[in-house]
């Protein structure tokens, strides 16, 4: 009923509207005006118009970034993001200022040349010298962000140096799991073949690189000023494994392993301080459509010192031990078995299990 | 009509059944070869498509304004994709997909191209009507059940395609991995390939017309700049539809058929497929190839569109024609090397990376040439403020803000963190969304008196201009902030992340300029429908144009012109040329003895 009701008001409202319009076109053609000729008195309202929403745009443009700056990410985490800030506050200005000159030139030329009767415009059909200024300055000012920015490009994505920390970010519908590659820094082969309900990553534990891996979730930790490799994985759609403070991103892909890496520089207390938030973490989360829970797949980061970082990582159960304790009177035949036999190493998964849907 | 003289040019002969004034309702209204209905039948069927994608954000939006709150009209609309009025986040993602192929395709490509080429090619090149009348009704009744399977697909179980409107696989591959990508996706691929061969139909048929059928005179370099726009957008049209058809097609083998072109190593749903060997980075490849010459297939008409329109009423020729020629086909010519940048954390090869920061961040050259132009032409005018102008100027400022964002995102070192996230969505609707809309109302106000014989009520169009523009920086300009703040696109709801609470406020101001800004478009909706049967009548010229399309009768006929075509001694930029009396000169006016041609 209700509706019904505003349906019919909607229609009774059309109806009237158009009924006022008619009444107003077939007045003025009676006075022998056209309605819809655009006139003087059109020509200043815009203009006017034009002026105002055009400087209050201009002006909201530049408030509004300076009113927001507290709400933006904080100053980078990692040592590569201190340099895309500095490039980004480079392009900003350029930005800005180009922005500026164009929209003050487009608000002043449409609100001062409205149309007057005595008004002759200039014919002003071309300026090969104009044109070279206004074709050369930009591409003057374009080669410095392209050549600035390529530069910092290529710093970013060469290949990381000898002393890292290898992770792997592995990504599935719709949880994050971080394996650490263990003492030997090399992270043990893995195929979707493997996958079973105690085994979510693949891993091959016949590779003996596999057993000193390190599989954890919802939290994981970096050590503060130690360059980090991460290497991308994907169970089954694409991912993207975004960590905006550190200003790092990068696509996980089925049948592909991508890497990206960085080194933090600041402690997440530091940053709690620095972000006068006692409550502030890091996080990673996903960044490619993936699914229905596309909007909460994360992990929270914690960046802290070298000794507290190993303690921590020391606490974790490495591959073999997960193995050894779900099948504690084998040896290291075990880990074939469980090849073998995944349905017997079902309990293996109790520290990663938990954690499969939010 | 038979009495054209120039031989060459007469091709009544595709006309013929255009002599018999008798139409049936059928030949005239629906399976018309007249390319003034075409583009009536793209245009109204753009409007209907584009009110379904505005519905679609505004649903959206409440549910990013007010996320988990209770919106009965949701329930209504969506039924049980809304149970107690809460969108689920599947349906999300399928009102994001589809509003976004619907905008992108149906509205800005289909709509946008179908309407002004179809109306304009002929009408400014003095042609009778475009090559291939038949090929032209083809065009438009592909289009149009390629719509209709896109609206069908709603309706199925499963839900319409959801994976984006980029669909990516092996998401939109596997329908384990989202409901939208079983039947809806099938009919979504189905649609899509309808709608290519729509695109490849009209767009060679708007090539052949503007190549071969201009009128006496009318040389490459007196045609308009709408025409140079829109015969640049065929041959982008051309020349990469037919790499996402190929993409499409691959697609449709790997869902249907078992193929691995995109997929490989996948483990979903706790089994292990058999797959192997493909790469769903290929489909990037192909898609975005597609895809980046897709985005100046929408925007290139409007700015032809805008050209025409600021000249027009600035009485003063268009500033560089030459210079806007110019960079029309840099703009075409590099849309083709850039597609890249929509992969830069795809894990490519880092110094393709570089090549495509460098070949990206040269469009902005010919760009900011268009804009200085624009300016130029504007600069000592003698400004009429009709609404197309309006419009117009509006879609100059969106070029440029969304443009200059463009430079940001084009750099990859600063990509890697802005990828995906809302500055994207705020830079692409600004400079894509909002400026080809803008071109596309300012063409529609402009032209309408050419279509209908009408005039558009101008306080309505005032009106909704000034909503419009206001409510659409009031929706994209803060998404630029949210993005620098890092929130990702595409998410259900940010309520997940601390760190994105302090926007709430911020959303729900977006979703409230949304709901004012579609509001608004009802008083345009009302306008046109109102001025088609009851509008003031238009009179011949009514905005003193130069172009050839302002001399034919205003009732419709076929072939456009009684009698001979007319010909063409001038550019149409000649407003206010000294020494000549009135403030403009039709193309068709000969030049006087000792009169110099002005470009
Ligand atoms: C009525 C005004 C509009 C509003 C309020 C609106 C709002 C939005 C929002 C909020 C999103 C992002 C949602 C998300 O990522 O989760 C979106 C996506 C999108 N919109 Fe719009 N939009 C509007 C008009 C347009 C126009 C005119 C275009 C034409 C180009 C357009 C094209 C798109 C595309 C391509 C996407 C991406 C879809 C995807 O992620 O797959 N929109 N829109
Ligand atoms: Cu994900
Ligand atoms: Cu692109």
């Amino acid at each position: 009923m209700i509706s019904f009701l505003t349906f019919l008001v909607i229609v009774l409202g059309l109806i009237t509207f158009g009924r006022i319009i008619r009444i107003f076109e077939l007045s003025a053609e009676l006075r022998g005006t056209d309605v819809n000729a655009v006139n003087g008195s059109d020509n200043k309202t815009n203009s006017l118009l034009l002026l105002i929403m055009g400087s209050a745009f201009v002006f909201m443009v530049f408030y509004l970034t300076y009113a927001m700056k507290d709400k933006m990410l904080p100053s980078s985490a990692s040592e590569h993001g201190v340099e895309i800030d500095t490039l980004f506050a480079v392009n900003w200005y350029i930005l800005f200022a180009a922005f500026f000159i164009t929209h003050a030139l487009l608000i002043y030329f449409a609100a001062k040349y409205y149309f007057k009767k005595e008004h002759k415009p200039v014919f002003f059909a071309h300026s090969t010298k104009l044109e070279l200024i206004w074709t050369l300055i930009p591409a003057a000012v374009l080669s410095v962000i392209i050549v600035y920015g390529i530069s910092k490009w290529n710093k970013i994505v060469a290949p990381a140096g000898d002393d890292v920390l290898v992770i792997e970010l592995y990504a599935k519908q719709f949880d994050w799991t971080a394996r650490y590659a263990g003492d030997d820094n090399e992270l043990g082969k893995a195929s979707f073949r493997l996958i079973d309900g105690s085994n979510p990553l693949g891993i091959e534990y016949t590779d003996p690189q596999s057993a000193d891996d390190i599989l954890v979730r919802n939290e994981f930790h970096l050590p503060v000023g130690k360059e980090v490799v991460f290497k991308f994985h994907s169970r089954d759609v694409i991912h993207s494994a975004y960590m905006p403070h550190f200003r790092a991103q990068m696509n996980c892909v089925p049948g592909m392993t991508t890497q990206f890496h960085f080194k933090p520089i600041k402690t997440t207390e530091e940053m709690r301080v620095e972000t006068a938030n006692d409550k502030f973490d890091y996080i990673l989360l996903c960044n490619k459509i993936c699914g229905a829970s596309h909007f909460n797949m994360q992990m929270n980061i914690i960046v802290e010192d070298e000794t507290s970082f190993r303690q921590w990582l020391g606490s974790k159960k490495t591959v073999a031990e997960e193995l050894k304790a779900a099948a504690p009177a084998a040896t290291v035949e075990v880990k074939t078995d469980s090849l073998a036999a995944p349905a017997d190493s079902a309990k293996v998964h109790a520290v990663t299990a938990d954690a499969t849907k939010h | 009509m038979s009495h054209d003289t120039h031989a060459h040019h007469d091709h009544s002969h595709d006309h013929d059944h255009g002599h018999h004034h008798e139409e049936g309702f059928i030949s005239k209204y629906v399976f018309s070869q007249d390319h003034k209905m075409i583009s009536k039948q793209f245009l109204i069927t753009a409007i209907i498509m584009g009110c379904i994608a505005m519905f679609m954000s505004t649903f959206f939006r409440l549910q990013l304004g007010w996320p988990g709150q209770s919106f009965p009209i949701l329930e209504t609309f969506l039924g049980r994709w809304a149970p107690g009025g809460v969108m689920t986040p599947d349906i999300y993602l399928a009102l994001v997909t589809i509003h976004g192929t619907i905008l992108v395709f149906f509205v800005l490509t289909g709509g946008l191209s179908g309407t002004f080429s179809n109306l304009l090619i002929p009408f400014q090149i003095g042609a009778r009507d475009m090559a291939s009348g038949f090929l032209n009704m083809l065009s438009y009744w592909f289009f149009f059940v390629s719509s209709a399977v896109m609206i069908a697909s709603l309706f199925v179980t499963g839900g319409p395609a959801s994976a984006g409107w980029t669909v990516y696989p092996p998401l939109s591959a596997l329908p384990q991995a989202m409901p939208g990508s079983g039947m809806g996706m099938t009919l979504w691929l189905v649609s899509m390939s309808l709608f290519i061969v729509s695109a490849l139909l009209g767009g060679l048929n708007y090539i052949v017309t503007v190549v071969n059928l201009r009128t006496k005179g009318m040389a490459m370099t007196r045609l308009p700049l709408t025409i140079w726009a829109f015969l640049v957008t065929a041959i982008l049209g051309v020349l990469s539809f037919p790499v996402l058809f190929a993409a499409a097609l691959l697609l449709i083998f790997d869902r249907s058929f078992g193929t691995s072109f995109y997929l490989s190593d996948i483990n979903i749903g706790g089994m292990a497929l058999d797959h192997t060997g493909g790469s769903p980075i290929l489909f990037q490849h192909l898609f975005w190839f597609l895809g980046h010459p897709e985005v100046y297939i929408i925007l290139l008409p409007a700015l032809g569109i805008n050209s025409e329109i600021i000249a027009t009423n600035s009485r003063k020729p268009i500033f560089g024609y030459k210079a806007m020629i110019g960079s029309i086909l840099a703009i075409a010519f590099l849309s083709f090397i850039v597609w890249g940048h929509h992969m830069y954390i795809t894990g490519m090869n880092p110094f393709l990376g570089s090549v495509f920061v460098f070949t990206t961040i040269l469009v902005a050259i010919p760009s900011a040439v268009k804009v200085f132009n624009y300016l130029a032409t504007l600069w000592k005018g003698n400004i009429v403020f009709t609404p197309a102008m309006l419009f117009a100027i509006g879609m100059v400022s969106t070029f440029i803000t969304g443009g200059l964002t463009g430079i940001i995102l084009a750099d990859a070192a600063l990509d890697i963190n802005l990828h995906d996230t809302y500055f994207v969505v705020a830079h692409f609707h600004i400079v894509m969304g909002a400026s080809a809309i803008f071109g596309m109302f300012a063409g529609v106000y402009h032209w309408f008196p050419r279509m209908y014989g009408k005039m558009l009520n101008k306080n309505l169009g005032y009106a909704h201009f000034w909503l419009t523009i206001t409510s659409m920086y009031g929706v994209f300009f803060p998404m630029h902030f949210l993005g620098l703040a890092g929130i990702p696109r595409r998410y259900y709801e940010n309520t997940n992340f601390p760190l994105f609470d302090q926007f709430t406020d911020i959303n729900q101001m977006i979703s409230m300029f949304a709901i004012l800004g579609a509001a608004a478009q009802f008083i345009f909706f009302f306008n046109f429908f109102y001025s088609i049967f009851r509008g003031t009548k238009a009179p011949q010229n009514p905005w003193g144009s130069t172009t050839l399309e302002w001399t034919a009768p205003m009732k419709h006929m076929h072939g456009n012109w009684p009698g001979k075509i007319p010909e063409v001694h001038r550019w149409p930029y000649d407003y206010n040329k000294p020494g000549k009396a009135g403030d403009f000169t039709p193309q068709t006016e000969p030049m006087a003895p000792g009169e110099e041609e002005s470009h």
